[in-house]
Formats: structure tokens, C-alpha cells, sequence
């Protein structure tokens, strides 16, 4: 693995409202190295592939081990984390653009707030009383912990949702990530005391019916959350609801 | 006329930040969070394996004071015991506190929270939630935050990062200027108290188990405004990380709580498949050697062993620097369950099942026990005054800290599981004492100059212009890769003076190429150069703070570490026989040679001359460019002080 390289090539663009360009690098290569790594060198280096000295590429990382979510980008045209993106196991030249399905801020950065803002629409928390001593939490089988546990992992990295062919930049689409957590919260006794709340917001526009059923969210996601398996759900949820509500009125 | 609130403004937005806002939001002050990215992504989330209350769950007669005595002793008695005993005694409270919010932690067949093993102790004391505890609470704690931004008592500032404090003329902190990392502008937050809940410096080196927002480089300023800065020489190297290029990666001490062992072969440079090596041709080093701990040692201690195995004796597997991490004999069921999200790590970077092969780990640098100085007040019987204003607070009047930040919890060595405790511990309890703090200020930020915080703004824009500037020859970040491997060659695991005076002077030399930085990047728009400028200079200002505090301690104490002046414990030595030595010595009576084995008053008597030079915690003071060391006594009110031993 001794003084391999490996090319680069980046959609940049310099801030939001300017057009993209790309450029190519050419980066030295280590055994198990990832493209984080490539781009760390870039930053140490700034020269294209022709000899130019450039402007280092930007991008967004953090934890580098996949439990941040930072680093989602577009590797050769598939949606993923760039610190579990091995080099060796990637097909050349590697080509890296930024998420489409959220404004770009500049480069490989982009903004992820709606995902953030969503879940303040479902009201992803629980309520409590307060944070002082008031004794323990509820009793719960390991199984439902268990369930919860999977979909707990949920890093709001994006990738289901860039993926997902119902969610665009322009529409107010949830989106299975948010769809998920519904179901996280709903399944927690304490959190369970909300429920009618949060399917009333996942009910409206944007809401689970607009969901395509395209199954893509699943195939994407880095932590294997059973995203289908939550639509499903909160989609009985919300059906059993309305149905509640059709002869409580 | 409605009451005042209180504006704390909080820098970081991990476990420790999130405690403190959340908590403070419930004591009706209005609270302002800055961190870098979103809050759900700091670099708590990576810690794995859990977190420690002597809850007795298992009915192994655990107890607070059991907890207490563990840490004090895993962290060889540098810690002040008064803050460490009110900690463990909140434990199970806060672990009851992080089950209501929903934390999703495993339990038992009853329904129940359950316990698993960790290093330092004999007792299950760790809940857990897998092999995730870290990102678990995170997110539990950002979603209680984020209830109380809904009802408009948060102001978040993501992708915002902390540049300096605004100091008055009287010395007090009266709020931090901030940048915005999108559009580049530089303001400042004006509050009645701001909280540095910044995490540890794990960029200092070039390769550890941190994230990379973990420069240090927050405290660092707070330091060079005239904060203190305490027990910086104490990094914690931990014993199992994958070794890598950009990234250590931790392998979580749970591996070993849950039955994982750690081994070499028995022949140097044996290039046999580890499951075609025979029981009897494998060294499992750390079980012959501390029978009683054995793959539960603390962190200090094994990555010794470790260092030693690999180094002196020649036994690293294949003859590269690694060792064998175990959990092969386990079922898969089992490992997926309570292990899952770490084997998965392992998986992804090495391309190997760890359910499958033994995994090939080293040490690496981990956790910072030094950090700002904090103050505390004790209640006169062994814990803490909650009502005081002087908790947390450091050396700058209305400036605290929480967290890894500051360096009042695991003395000279963390014991695993303590970390994720101590921040959420000293989030939720400062938040009395800076309502306290700022409730009693005479002159409130409104009544403060705007000169002061425009000058504090003035400062900060033209020394970012200047950063941006910066035309030499020098790549900042290529400059940061040799800090960072100067440290890892010299400030690590095994120390010693020439070295550690050979890194001084490297960094010194580094503090003069710094001069001829070309900063990368001089657009005004999402620029990180000129930020990462500023990081470098302070995390060059805080290897000066490791390193000199290393040279200048000359002993061995928990993850401190110098051959040269080993005390060199008798193997069969019984740290009751120190208690009884001092108990016979307050009692006015001669202690005779013969009452011990032979050579034990000897190590005793070097024990304690030992303790009287160097039980202190280390002082630094920023002075002309330079850290100057001070030490200070240590509050040994609870526990005596004696040999630690774990065989």
C-alpha cells in the first residue's frame, strides 16, 4: 500500500447563491484510509490535480467513527458518512458532492436545520414534572427498550431523506427520520402521554401519507434504522386516530 | 413588575452544557447555548460504554461510599474528596433522572435499569444503553433542551464558536464574543454569568480518540485572560483504541466489562492466526498480573502493561505495536445486544467481525482530567454547600465550567463510566450556583459600559483580520500535525525529563513557525482557516500548560508516568500496612523495622515523604507567554491517602 494515490474530484461551490465548479486532486493513499482523511491532506496541501494552488476544499465532520452526522455527502453519486467511506474499497477516481436536498452553504457543507425544526413539530421529547429526585423511571421490558434502542440511533445525518424521491427542497415533507422518532417517543410510557399530539402533526401536510413508499430510506441508512417498519407504524397509528376521532366527534 | 431572569450564556453543547441549560432553563433563567454544529452532534456522543451509580442492583452491597472510594483511589488520591463523595452520592438520582427522559437504557427481566462491569471497581456500576450510553444521552438531554427552546427560554447559536470572555474593569466576565461560522461576523452575548462546558483537548495530539472540535482551544483563552488552569500534565491514555491514520478509535472499556480479554501470544512475532494459537501459547498479561482486576484494571494501569508488553518485552502481535482485544468466546446474540454499536465500528474501519477474530488494539490519548481551575464549597461534612455561588465557578468572577473542561473530578486518572457522570453531575449543580452568583452581582451586565463589550469586539475582529491576513510559508494545519506528533513522541505514557525538556523546546520552535503561517483561506464567507489559526495558537499555549507540568512533577502518580521516580512498591506490600504505620505514628509510638516485611517501612517512609512534595494539584498561571507552576493543597478530608493497588 506504499505510495499509492488516489484522484478526488469535488463539486465546490463558493457560497450559496454562486454556481458550483469542480475541481480534482490528487492525495496520497494509506491502507484502511478514509476520505476524510483525503481531505485533511487537501487542507495541508491545496494543489489540483494541474498544479494550482487553490483555496482548501470545506466540509463538515466531527466524530469521524459514524455517531456524530456530520459528514454526509454525496460519494460517488451515493448518499453516505465520508469517515466510513474507505478509500480502497471505493470505485476511482472518487468523486464527492454536496447533499441536493438541502441549501449548500459552501462546498461539502450544507444546512440541515429543517431536520432540526422537524422534530420540534412532533414534539420529540418527553415532558416531565421536573429534574429533581422524584424516583424511578417506568418499568419497561427489554424488548420494547430494545425496539427503541434501534431507532434511538437516529444520528439526523439526512441520508434518508436524500434519498427519498418525495422529499425536495421545496416541499415541507417530514420524511422517514422524523416519521421514526414519532414512533421512538410513542413507544416510551411517559413519552406516550403526547401521542395524540404527535400524530396530529405527523397527519397534515407533508405528513405520512404523502409518503411514496419508494423504500429507499432504508437502504441508505448508515445505523440500519427499520425506517419502513416506523412508516408502517405511525401510519396505523395515525389511521387508528382518525378513526378514534370520527366517533369521538 | 415580573421578576428579572437571570441570562446564563453556556459555550458547548455537549452532556455537560445541555445539564446546565436544561437545569438552569427550570430555575427560570434564560439561557443562550453556542457550539460550533448542532448540539446533537458533540463529541459526547462518542462516548460508549456508560455510566456509573452505586445504585446495588445486583445486591453486591455496593454502595455510594464504595463509588466514592473507587474513584479517589483509581484517580491515586490528586482529587478533592468533598466534590467527588457529593457526585457519587447523586449518581443514582441522575441515572433515575436520564431513565425518565427517555434514555434508552438495557434492562432486566423485571423491567429494571441494569448494570454491567467497568475498570476500577469490583461491582456492576455502569448502566448502559449498548454500546451507544454517549450518544444516548446526548440526545435525551438535546430533546429536554429543545422543549424548553419551544417554550422560548433557549436561544441556540449553532455554528457559532466561542472566541474570548468580556472582562469589566473590576475583573468580572460579563459575557464572550462569539463567531459566526457562516457569514464570519464577530458579536458579542452579553450575560450575568457564562459557562464554559467547552470539553477536552484531545487535538493536542495528533492522533487521539477525540472529535476534531476538541482543541482545548476555549479553555485555552479563558487561560490567557487570566483564568487558571489545573492538573494539565494529567492525560489519560486509554488502553484500547483501533489504531488509524486520521483517528484513534476508542474501543469501549465495556468490551472488557462484558468478558472481552486481553492477550498476546506467548512467542515474539508469532504469525499465526489468533484462533490457531493454543491456550496455553497466549499470554493473557493483565490476568496473570492483577489477579483480582484482572482485564478490569484501571485505564493507567493497563495501558501500562500494554506499553510494556509491546515495547520492553517484544511481544506485540506480528511484532507491531498491538495487542489482542478478545470477545470471541462470547455468543453473537449477546455481543449484538450489549456491544452492538462498537463492534460495528470495528467492523467498518478494519473490515473485520470482532465476533468473529480476536480485535488488534492499542492505547491512545483519551481524556483530559486537568482543566480550569473550579472552586467548591463543602457543607463541613463531606459533601457539597449546593446553595454557593463558588461550585464551578473559576478563578474569573462570573466565568464556570463544567465537564472535561474542568479538572476537579478524577485526580490523576479517570475511572471509566466516572466521565459521563461527572458532566452531567456538574451541570446540574452549578446551575444553583451561577442563579446564586448572578442574583447577588451588584452591577448587572445592563449597567455595564458598552465600551467594554465593543472593545471586547474591536479586539476580536482585527485579531481575526490579522489571522486571515497571514501571508508566510507555513500550512496551518500541516503545522498542527507536527504539534501534535511532537506530543505523541514525547508527552505520553511513559515520561521522562530530557524528553519532556525536548518537547518544550519543540514547542517553542513550533510557537516560532507559527509567526510564518499563510492562512489558506481568506475568503469572508464559511471560512474555517482563520479559526483554526486561532485554535493552533492555543492549543500551542496548552502544550506548553502538559508539558511543563510534567516536567516540573517529578513522581508517578495515576496516568502520570516517570520510571526515574518510581517508588517501586513491594510486590507483597498490603496498603492497610501504610494505615497501620500512620496509625502507630499519630500515636506518638516508634515504628520499628521489624513489625513490617522486609523493605516495607522503607517504601512506606518514601510513600509518604512522596505525598507530603507532590499530593498537590498543579497551578497554571499565564505570565508573559509562559505557564508559570504553582501547587496547591489537595482536600484529603474523607479517606487517607495510601498505596493503590489492584492485584
Amino acid at each position: 500500500m506504499e505510495d499509492k494515490t488516489v484522484i478526488i474530484k469535488i463539486r465546490q461551490q463558493d457560497d450559496p447563491d454562486s454556481a458550483s465548479y469542480w475541481q480534482s486532486f490528487q492525495v496520497p493513499c494509506r491502507h484502511h484510509e478514509n476520505v476524510i482523511s483525503c481531505l485533511q491532506e487537501i487542507q495541508r496541501n491545496p494543489v489540483t490535480l494541474d498544479g494550482q494552488a487553490v483555496i482548501p476544499v470545506t466540509w463538515d465532520c466531527n466524530c469521524l467513527e459514524e455517531v456524530c452526522g456530520s459528514c454526509t455527502m454525496l460519494i460517488n453519486g451515493r448518499v453516505r458518512q465520508a469517515c466510513t467511506a474507505l478509500v480502497e474499497h471505493l470505485e476511482h477516481p472518487v468523486v464527492l458532492e454536496p447533499m441536493s436536498k438541502f441549501p449548500v452553504i459552501r462546498d461539502l457543507q450544507v444546512d440541515r436545520t429543517r431536520m432540526f425544526e422537524n422534530l420540534k413539530k412532533v414534539h420529540a421529547w418527553i415532558d416531565i414534572d421536573g429534574t429533581h429526585d422524584i424516583g424511578e423511571g417506568p418499568v419497561m421490558s427489554d424488548s420494547i427498550r430494545a425496539q427503541r434502542y434501534a431507532l434511538s440511533e437516529c444520528m439526523s445525518c439526512g441520508c434518508c431523506l436524500e434519498a427519498c424521491p418525495q422529499f425536495t427542497r421545496d416541499n415541507t415533507f417530514l420524511g422517514a427520520a422524523t416519521f421514526s422518532q414519532v414512533r421512538l417517543f410513542n413507544l416510551h410510557p411517559t413519552g406516550a402521554l403526547a401521542k395524540e399530539e404527535r400524530l396530529e402533526a405527523v397527519m397534515g401536510e407533508g405528513g405520512i401519507t404523502d409518503c411514496g413508499n419508494a423504500q429507499v430510506c432504508v437502504e441508505v441508512c448508515p445505523k440500519n434504522i427499520p425506517l419502513t417498519e416506523s412508516i408502517a407504524e405511525i401510519g396505523r397509528q395515525t389511521s387508528l386516530k382518525m378513526i378514534r376521532d370520527l366517533f369521538q366527534k | 413588575m415580573p421578576q428579572r431572569r437571570v441570562r446564563a450564556i453556556i459555550i458547548g453543547g455537549g452532556l455537560a452544557g445541555l445539564s446546565a441549560a436544561m437545569k438552569l432553563c427550570e430555575r427560570q433563567a434564560e439561557v443562550q447555548i453556542v457550539s460550533f454544529q448542532f448540539l446533537k452532534r458533540s463529541h459526547s456522543v462518542c462516548a460508549q460504554g456508560g455510566i456509573n451509580a452505586a445504585i446495588d442492583a445486583k445486591n453486591e452491597g455496593d454502595s455510594p461510599e464504595n463509588h466514592f472510594f473507587d474513584t479517589i483511589k483509581g484517580g491515586d488520591f490528586l482529587a478533592h474528596q468533598p466534590l467527588v463523595r457529593d457526585m457519587c452520592f447523586q449518581a443514582p438520582a441522575i441515572i433515575h433522572l436520564l431513565d425518565r427522559i427517555g434514555v434508552p437504557f438495557n434492562r432486566t427481566g423485571e423491567g429494571r435499569l441494569e448494570f454491567r462491569r467497568f475498570g476500577g471497581t469490583l461491582y456492576s456500576r455502569t448502566a448502559f444503553a449498548g454500546a451507544t450510553t454517549g450518544q444516548q444521552l446526548v440526545y435525551a438531554l438535546d430533546e429536554q433542551v429543545r422543549r424548553h427552546e419551544q417554550n422560548g427560554q433557549v436561544t441556540r447559536f449553532e455554528w457559532h464558536e466561542f472566541l474570548g470572555l468580556v472582562i469589566d474593569p473590576q475583573g468580572i466576565c460579563r459575557g464572550a464574543v462569539i463567531q459566526d461560522l457562516r457569514n464570519n461576523k464577530i458579536f458579542t452575548l452579553k450575560g450575568d454569568a457564562v459557562v464554559l462546558a467547552t470539553g477536552g483537548p484531545g487535538q493536542v495530539y495528533a492522533r487521539s480518540t477525540n472529535s476534531t472540535v476538541n482543541t482545548g482551544a476555549a479553555a485555552t483563552q479563558a487561560y490567557l485572560q487570566g483564568a487558571r488552569y489545573a492538573n494539565g500534565e494529567f492525560i489519560q491514555i486509554h488502553p484500547t483504541a483501533i489504531p488509524g491514520q486520521d483517528k484513534l478509535r476508542l474501543m469501549s472499556e465495556s468490551a472488557r466489562g462484558e468478558g472481552g480479554r486481553i492477550w498476546v501470544p506467548r512467542t515474539p512475532g508469532d504469525k499465526r492466526e489468533p484462533r490457531d494459537i493454543p491456550e496455553n501459547e497466549r499470554n493473557y498479561f493483565l490476568e496473570e498480573k492483577y489477579p483480582l482486576y484482572g482485564n478490569l484494571v484501571p485505564r493507567d494501569v493497563a495501558s501500562r502493561e500494554i506499553h510494556d508488553i509491546v515495547f520492553n518485552r517484544n511481544l506485540g502481535v506480528g511484532g507491531e505495536p498491538m495487542v489482542f482485544l478478545d470477545l470471541t468466546h462470547k455468543s453473537r446474540e449477546f455481543l449484538e445486544d450489549r456491544l452492538g454499536g462498537i463492534i460495528d465500528i470495528y467492523r467498518k474501519f478494519t473490515g473485520q467481525d470482532p465476533k468473529e477474530v480476536p480485535m488488534r488494539i492499542f492505547p491512545a490519548v483519551h481524556y483530559s482530567m486537568g482543566g480550569l481551575w473550579t472552586d467548591y464549597k463543602d457543607d463541613g461534612h463531606g459533601l457539597i454547600d449546593h446553595g454557593s455561588p463558588r461550585n464551578q465557578a473559576t478563578s474569573i468572577p462570573g466565568l464556570y465550567a463544567a465537564g472535561e473542561v474542568d479538572y476537579q473530578y478524577h485526580g490523576a486518572n479517570r475511572l471509566g463510566a466516572n466521565s459521563l457522570l461527572s458532566c452531567i453531575y456538574t451541570g446540574l449543580m452549578m446551575s444553583r450556583a451561577v442563579i446564586n452568583f448572578s442574583k447577588n452581582l451588584g452591577e448587572r451586565f445592563e449597567d455595564i459600559s458598552s465600551t467594554v463589550f465593543d472593545d471586547a469586539e474591536r479586539y476580536w475582529t482585527t485579531r481575526m483580520d490579522s489571522l486571515r491576513r497571514m501571508d508566510g510559508k507555513e500550512n496551518p494545519y500541516q503545522l498542527h500535525q507536527d504539534m501534535g506528533s511532537l506530543m505523541l513522541a514525547n508527552v505520553l505514557i511513559v515520561r521522562d525529563n530530557k524528553a519532556l525538556e525536548k518537547a518544550y523546546y519543540g514547542i517553542q520552535e513550533i510557537e516560532e513557525r507559527f509567526k510564518d503561517i499563510k492562512c489558506v483561506d481568506t475568503t469572508h464567507w464559511s471560512n474555517p482557516t482563520p479559526s483554526f489559526i486561532n485554535q493552533l495558537y492555543c492549543m500551542i499555549q496548552l502544550s506548553k500548560i502538559i508539558t511543563r507540568g510534567a516536567l516540573m512533577r517529578d513522581e508517578c502518580r495515576g496516568a502520570h508516568f516517570k520510571p526515574d521516580f518510581d517508588l517501586k512498591q513491594p510486590s507483597d506490600f498490603d496498603p492497610y500496612e501504610y494505615l497501620d504505620y500512620l496509625e502507630q505514628k499519630h500515636q506518638g509510638e516508634d515504628v520499628p523495622e521489624y513489625a513490617y516485611p522486609a523493605g516495607h517501612l522503607d517504601y512506606m517512609k518514601r510513600f509518604e515523604e512522596n505525598n507530603r512534595k507532590w499530593l498537590k494539584t498543579t497551578i497554571a498561571n499565564y505570565q508573559d507567554g509562559e505557564p508559570r507552576i504553582s501547587y496547591e493543597e489537595v482536600d484529603t478530608s474523607v479517606v487517607v491517602p495510601r498505596p493503590r493497588k489492584y492485584d
